[in-house]
């Protein structure tokens, strides 16, 4: 039987409101040429404080030495590296909104990947600040570039933490170009939009001459294809990299080859989760809802209920080969997980990485818009402590009883994870106030008046074909 | 629609970009050249508190090097000599010079003279003279001819390459063991064999791992 027409009949638009191409540039250009709220200045006052606290902290860090943390052998990786990794997952729904959706000519992505794509690139700011200052002597951070020096040393290319860094560093680039590059049409519109003339020039200098010729545009369309064709890999590379930090180490409870893939699949799933958060809020403030659908938002449940029971999957197997494994250390380390003196942090991430999603089976919890905040809230607080209970229970019982040790957090190290907050927070408020935080050129793209046979002529039309 | 920049602005971004990466390597090259102990370190040269010549005492004179420097091969310093070491000549060689007159001082006060360390390695790196010198490693290799120096100078950088280019490829360095305090000593056309041999007699296998020196 041929149900595509019944499926692609039912599809809902987009986009809602039967917006016009001129409509939808100006209600995405207003945000950005109107007054500032003074819900932003709030905002941003609160979130902007508490990102220079992160900086005090940080200049203190460097001042007393990383003593000022809770860190003590065994657990020499505490909440920096927590917060690293935790960070780092974020901005994996980024890329994949942007790069493999564009692949896969998922066209509801145009709605959510300007702001996901940002929301990916200062959260690889926040990620990249901790293990800058997780080395202690910050002064000689540049031994990691491989630059010629007087001792003849070279970074150790055998080391995860070297390839961490090029990973990341690469996902960086690659990230900030791709989000860049589908910026320029639209700071183009508003440069031709601008009023005044430091604005004309500003945004004239960031469009770097774009006039939206037939030509320019087939060049952007196939430097946009392939940078979706080159940050795809980075999606599963960076945190796979990320996950052989720990598990190139022989310690139980970080010596797995699971770690790769539940590391992908738990950055997703973190990362959608933030990008939720954060568009339930925007969409809500700046009256998007239209632009930001509830089948958008619905698309990205689904997606974490798949990665969150790949999550589950990864949980229950790691406990699996534990056993099967035969291995009395690789049991213990994951008995004491369970029911050992962390059990609180593990029961917090099982509650929150699998129970919580499990909600989104329902569609009527899926489509309510309160229920899944609360629930990305909850999921954004479990896929933290995943990486704390990865990090700090394996560390905390080693090879030898007589070191085990119970780690706490010092107001430093919670003072710091609260401040990598405010200075996300504060770089996405500046980023919502100054850029179109709707791609507004791919937007259009996918309006009905975009496709000439939006009554219907091609259905029909393949209907007879087939 | 006016245009916003002038054409020449086309150009700009090629020479911002030219620029960044100029600077960009010209710096790492400055640092790499200018920053090195090859370039700060090399020709350091102390006044030191008496105008002792290792030229006339070494050179000229012949005086083995440890005659005074008597715990080079067996301890991990060198070691400076004490006052009664310059006496035992001095007592009756030039004994009223004025050039000594510090030495004098020092002898009836018992204070000693306070030498400038000339060659310098980080706490952080162990170093022991007797390994390199039972090895069979010539003064020469890290100090230079002494014996034409009037006032000791630092002829090797003492870098940490410096260090590895020698214990990756000790080969040059080696001599026979009655030979050590010879600065004239050149390595001999079968070198590589010879070296071949001592490394094989004396057991010489040179750390290149961190904990070799950073213990």
């Amino acid at each position: 039987m041929d149900n595509r027409m019944v499926s692609v009949a039912a599809e809902e638009p987009l986009i809602m409101g039967n917006q016009t191409f001129h409509a939808v540039t100006d209600t995405i250009s207003k945000i950005i040429e109107g007054k500032t709220p003074k819900l932003w200045y709030l905002a941003i006052s609160i979130s902007g404080s508490v990102a220079l606290m992160f900086f005090g902290l940080i200049g203190y860090l460097v001042w007393q030495g990383i003593g000022i943390w809770g860190l003590q052998i065994p657990v020499a990786w505490g909440w920096a590296i927590v917060n690293f990794v935790f960070w780092v997952g974020i901005g994996h729904a980024g890329t994949l909104i942007s790069a493999i959706l564009f692949l896969l000519r998922q066209r509801w992505r145009t709605s959510i990947n300007r702001f996901a794509e940002a929301m990916t690139i200062f959260a690889v700011i926040c990620a990249g600040v901790f293990p800058a200052i997780h080395v202690g002597r910050m002064w000689v951070l540049h031994w990691v570039f491989p630059l010629p020096n007087q001792m003849s040393l070279w970074p150790n290319f055998r080391s995860p933490l070297l390839w961490d860094f090029f990973a990341v560093g690469t996902y960086f680039t690659c990230s900030f170009l791709f989000w860049y590059l589908g910026l320029v049409p639209d700071l183009a519109t508003l440069r031709d939009r601008a009023t005044n003339k430091i604005k004309k020039i500003i945004f004239g200098i960031l469009s770097i001459g774009w006039r939206g010729g037939n030509r320019q545009w087939k060049h952007y369309e196939l430097a946009y294809l392939l940078l979706a064709g080159i940050s795809t890999p980075l999606v599963l590379s960076v945190h796979s990299v990320v996950s052989t930090d720990f598990s190139v180490s022989i310690l139980p409870g970080w010596h797995t080859t699971i770690f790769p893939p539940y590391f992908v699949a738990g950055a997703i799933f973190s990362g959608f989760a933030m990008v939720m958060t954060l568009a339930i809020i925007t969409r809500k403030i700046f009256g998007l809802e239209n632009f930001i659908t509830v089948n958008h938002l619905e698309k990205m449940n689904k997606i974490m209920l798949v990665t969150g029971m790949m999550v589950g999957y990864a949980y229950s197997c790691e406990f699996f080969i534990a056993w099967y494994s035969g291995n009395i250390y690789e049991q213990f380390a994951f008995i004491n997980r369970a029911f050992g003196p962390y059990a609180w942090a593990y029961w917090i991430m099982v509650t929150c990485n699998v129970a919580v999603p499990q909600i989104f089976w329902f569609k009527k919890l899926r489509r309510s818009v309160p229920v899944m905040f609360v629930a990305t809230i909850f999921i954004n607080i479990g896929m933290w402590f995943e990486r704390f209970v990865i990090v700090v229970t394996s560390l905390s019982a080693d090879f030898l009883p007589s070191s085990w040790g119970y780690f706490s957090p010092t107001k430093y190290d919670i003072g710091l994870l609260i401040g990598s907050f405010g200075l996300f927070f504060t770089l996405f408020l500046l980023f919502l106030r100054f850029l179109p935080m709707i791609a507004m050129s791919e937007v259009k793209g996918v309006l009905p008046q975009a496709d000439p046979h939006h009554h219907g002529h091609d259905i029909a039309n393949r209907r007879r074909d087939s | 629609m006016a245009q916003i920049f002038p054409e020449w602005t086309n150009k700009v971004p090629i020479v911002i970009i030219a620029v960044l990466g100029l600077l960009l390597l010209g710096g790492v090259g400055f640092i790499w050249y200018y920053f090195s102990p090859r370039y700060t370190d090399v020709g350091y040269r102390p006044r030191q508190p008496v105008a002792y010549s290792h030229k006339l005492h070494a050179g000229d004179l012949g005086m083995d090097c440890r005659y005074c420097h008597t715990g080079v091969e067996r301890s991990a310093v060198a070691g400076v000599p004490p006052i009664q070491t310059c006496m035992n000549c001095h007592k009756l060689i030039k004994p009223d010079s004025e050039k000594l007159l510090p030495i004098r001082e020092s002898w009836r006060t018992g204070e000693p003279i306070e030498w400038i360390r000339v060659h310098k390695i980080p706490d952080y790196a162990y170093f022991n003279h007797s390994s390199h010198v039972r090895a069979g490693v010539g003064c020469k290799s890290c100090h230079g001819d002494i014996t034409e120096m009037e006032v000791v100078t630092q002829v090797e950088p003492l870098s940490m390459s410096w260090c590895l280019d020698c214990h990756r490829d000790p080969d040059m360095a080696l001599r026979p063991l009655g030979e050590i305090t010879n600065m004239k000593w050149e390595p001999p056309g079968d070198q590589p064999l010879l070296a071949g041999q001592f490394k094989k007699e004396r057991k010489i296998s040179p750390p290149v791992d961190c904990s070799g020196c950073h213990r």
